[in-house]
């Protein structure tokens, strides 16, 4: 499982297990997987829910701590990277942007806050320009979450993961709680901000299709492992190798009434 | 980005509700006046709680200026005139020493609004603390501090004012303490009970992944929404407050004599209950509107501040 | 459909919500008929799609008002109805399913209690027969094992197997319209298409009506026969399910251009310029013309 066309990976990931509870309670979330992100591309992981894909990234980005493996970020093992160069590398955008901006800070405090905490200086300046790169005007500095709309405050979670100019973004699910018409603009936001900055993503989503937008390379999880691990050109041609891909790709393309009733549960 | 268009335009109208209600604050203290703003002209629809808010504010005023609004001097004692009925003289009558009561009730405005603040100050903050880091933490933490709080909690409030006003000592200061000390095991609660909701959030998840430290985290971004809750539930506690105050005065563990503390008032009137009413009355009367006034203006916050109330 | 009175007709339904700017209006002149068909109705949040749905069952609350120039359901005017006139056929003839089953059952009763209760409530019945009637309906919306989740708690089932349950509840009293308010969008695909087998087969089996509210275009355009598009609380378009790739309106189209696509990457994603005339403008009728 060499990374592609001889990038260096800049994540790389082996035996990684994720457990939930303890002694008899204890459930594996993920069950054993080894994957590679190579630098500079995005990378995607694609699963029904409790399959273990957010996990991976909630344990990639340390809010979860419970896990084991061998886990290799920037040419370092991810458990001797200080915290505070850590979260300067890497960074996350999460689901929902309703839920991720803190609802009493205006943009312009929520912004500054990781500024203040890393000691950089001219935080306006920053503030400013950050706002600019994700499409935003300065008139939204001092607005407070509930004064803007869902794609807007997606772009202020961008910008939030983007002023200390990690390497990495993580994002789970970054647009399936918006409009279609948001999510094209999020999307071509996204991409672009990846080639401008040499950006690598891990994107998570339950969505094929924003998959064959954003992604170079993916991997398919069911129950805790990855089933499949494919190109994107793979993807777009249909050839796919496991039962459980050729369903969700199936089901991809919208209801059929023969198809519906032969869908099987894959363990 | 709403599609939804409303059917009254945003005309220019100008003034300072147009600066205050802008959809683009130019500065972080016009987007905060904003707000708050919006806050005060939701609570004011709110009849009740504006009655509410008036009681305080008259309180505090008879407080700030009892001493030039009181017609009586209320230590002056005239042997000659105790125990007046209420008239164009003495509004709310004479005590058994002579002393003018509505003066007594003026300047007792000054030691229940003290007992009142100093016991706020103190006790929220404490329980806003406690509640919020055995809340974030977790663990260990929380069980032992919510133990703690727990035995606080098993005990009435008055009697455990009374143990610690004994142990301390009778006065008006040791009273505060008291009642302190008997007041934030149900902030701490509160707190916990709201930190639990927020711990797991999203935006508490990304202030993690920038490196915030867990103290920075609790203060910064937890406290800032607990605080409306607290702040409600100080307010509806003030009338309890009041009366423990009442109370400890009543008993003789409060303000000490010639203190014109309302519970103490009520005390000393008790012996002249059926012959002359208003000694007693008079400072009931106080209490009983003083206590209605926070419990209605609590309301009011509690319907603007707090979201999941309504 | 020629012939046959339709299920639901409604014309120039307006809901309209107080706020401190003024009046909004969420839904603005929205007309449409029913027949025993299923019928989409597509738009983004804001659209006023759920807020029709909910005024079509008489959901909207004060200070929220709805106006409506005809509104017939099966003949009867609703109109003219009284509120307990439509609460009986709410629930009855004309039921909801909502987007997540956990907030529409109560979740310190047993599911099939909660069936059998809804069943109860609208004919006189023994408890044994509406019992027997529960678990029918579980059987009926393919629920594996129905005696099991007959005695399951809300919070037991996954969220399929929930969804299906509040269906089973719906049905129970053998409703003649039912709306569905994104019934499938929390669910993953696989399950999703599982509960549109079984919404199919009721429309297909039982000749009832079905209004699905959904974002999803490519979703709607496989599922339903008919589909308003609307925005901004009105219908801009209205297409036959298998011409929605040769809608005409600019709003649809924009929305089919911005969706990405599984076969092939696009270099930028089309976006949508939104325009003022989209307001006002007329509604754009593609009805069975061509088919």
């Amino acid at each position: 499982m060499s990374a592609n066309g001889g990038q260096p990976s800049i994540i790389s990931a082996r035996n990684l297990t994720i457990t939930f509870g303890h002694g008899a309670d204890a459930v594996q979330a993920v069950r054993g997987i080894d994957f590679d992100v190579p630098a500079g591309t995005c990378f995607g992981i694609v699963g029904e829910s409790g399959s273990g894909k957010s996990t991976i990234l909630r344990a990639l980005s340390g809010l979860n701590l419970d896990w084991t493996g061998d886990v290799t970020i920037d040419g370092r093992d991810r458990t001797h990277i200080g915290r505070r160069a850590f979260y300067r590398l890497l960074q996350m955008v999460f689901q929902d942007p309703y839920g991720s901006l803190h609802p009493k800070r205006t943009i312009d405090s929520t912004l500054g806050e990781p500024l203040y905490i890393h000691g950089i200086g001219g935080r306006g300046e920053r503030i400013e320009r950050v706002l600019r790169e994700v499409g935003l005007d300065s008139s939204f500095r001092f607005r407070y979450p509930h004064q803007i709309s869902g794609g807007q405050r997606q772009r202020v979670a961008i910008a939030r993961a983007l002023i200390l100019e990690p390497k990495i973004l993580l994002l789970d699910e970054p647009t399936s709680s918006l409009d279609v018409s948001v999510q094209a603009e999020i999307l071509n936001l996204l991409d672009s901000l990846r080639r401008d900055r040499g950006l690598t993503y891990v994107l998570v989503t339950h969505n094929l299709a924003v998959v064959s937008q954003m992604c170079d390379q993916l991997v398919v999880m069911n129950r805790g492992r990855i089933v499949e691990e494919m190109g994107v050109e793979a993807l777009m041609e249909g050839r796919t190798s496991h039962p459980y891909t050729s369903q969700l790709l199936e089901a991809s393309r919208g209801y059929d009434r023969e198809a519906a009733r032969e869908l099987k549960t894959f363990d | 980005m709403t599609d939804t268009p409303a059917t009254t335009p945003p005309g220019p109208r100008g003034g300072w509700r147009d600066w205050l209600l802008a959809d683009v604050p130019k500065s972080a203290t016009q987007a905060f006046l904003g707000r708050f703003y919006l806050g005060w002209r939701s609570f004011a629809r709110n009849r009740l709680a504006l009655i509410g808010l008036g009681i305080v504010i008259v309180l505090a005023l008879l407080a700030a200026f009892a001493p030039w609004i009181a017609p009586y001097d209320p230590f002056a004692q005239n042997l000659g005139q105790r125990l007046l009925p209420p008239s164009w003289e003495h509004f709310a009558g004479t005590d058994e020493l002579g002393r003018d009561i509505l003066s007594r009730i003026f300047h007792g405005a000054r030691i229940t609004l003290y007992i009142v603040a100093l016991t706020a100050i103190i006790a929220a903050p404490v329980g806003l603390i406690v509640g919020t880091v055995a809340g974030y933490f977790g663990g260990i933490v929380d069980i032992v501090l919510m133990r703690i709080t727990d035995i606080f909690l098993a005990f009435p409030k008055l009697i455990l004012a009374l143990a610690f006003v004994a142990a301390l000592g009778p006065g008006i200061d040791n009273a505060v303490i008291a009642i302190a000390i008997t007041a934030w095991p149900a902030y701490a609660r509160v707190a916990r009970a709201e930190t639990l909701t927020f711990r797991r959030s999203d935006f508490i998840a990304a202030v993690r992944l920038q490196g915030a430290s867990r103290g920075r985290i609790v203060l910064f971004h937890i406290v800032p929404l607990c605080l409306p809750s607290i702040i409600v539930r100080v307010t509806l506690d003030m009338a309890g407050i009041i009366l423990t105050a009442a109370g400890l005065g009543f008993l003789g563990l409060g303000a000490q004599p010639p203190a014109p503390e309302w519970g103490a008032m009520i005390s000393t009137g008790r012996q002249f209950i059926l012959d002359q009413w208003w000694v007693a009355t008079v400072p009931g009367i106080a209490i009983f509107v003083v206590s209605l006034g926070f419990n209605l203006l609590g309301d009011g916050l509690r319907d603007v501040l707090d979201p999941k109330a309504r | 459909m020629a012939g046959t009175r339709p299920l639901l007709e409604v014309e120039d339904l307006n809901v309209r919500y107080p706020s401190h700017k003024g009046w909004v209006e969420a839904v603005r002149g929205v007309s449409f008929t029913l027949g025993r068909e299923k019928l989409g109705i597509v738009g983004e949040s804001g659209s006023g799609k759920s807020t029709t749905g909910r005024a079509i069952m008489g959901l909207i609350r004060p200070p929220g008002e709805v106006t409506a120039k005809r509104l017939v359901f099966d003949g009867r005017d609703m109109n003219a109805m009284s509120e307990r006139q439509k609460r009986s056929l709410r629930g009855d003839q004309l039921t909801m399913v909502m987007q997540d089953p956990k907030f529409s059952l109560n979740p310190v009763m047993r599911v099939g209690e909660q069936i059998a209760e809804a069943f109860r409530i609208h004919h006189a019945s023994g408890r044994g027969a509406a019992r027997r009637r529960a678990i029918e309906m579980l059987e009926a919306v393919r629920i594996r094992e129905p005696e099991r989740v007959y005695r399951a708690y809300p919070h037991e089932l996954s969220g399929g197997m929930g969804q299906r349950a509040m269906i089973a509840m719906m049905l129970v009293s053998n409703p003649r319209l039912m709306i569905a308010d994104e019934p499938t969008s929390a669910l993953d695909v696989t399950v999703q298409m599982q509960v549109l087998g079984i919404l199919d087969d009721l429309v297909s089996e039982r000749g009832m009506g079905l209004i699905f509210i959904s974002h999803d275009l490519n979703l709607v355009a496989s599922f339903c026969d008919r589909i308003l598009i609307m925005y901004a609380g009105r219908v801009v378009e209205i297409c036959r399910a298998a011409r929605l790739h040769q809608a005409r309106h600019p709003y649809t189209r924009g929305l089919l251009d911005a969706l990405p696509r599984v076969e092939a990457r696009q270099e930028r994603l089309a976006t949508l310029t939104r325009d003022p005339s989209w307001l006002t403008g007329e509604t754009i009728v593609d009805d069975g013309a061509g088919t």
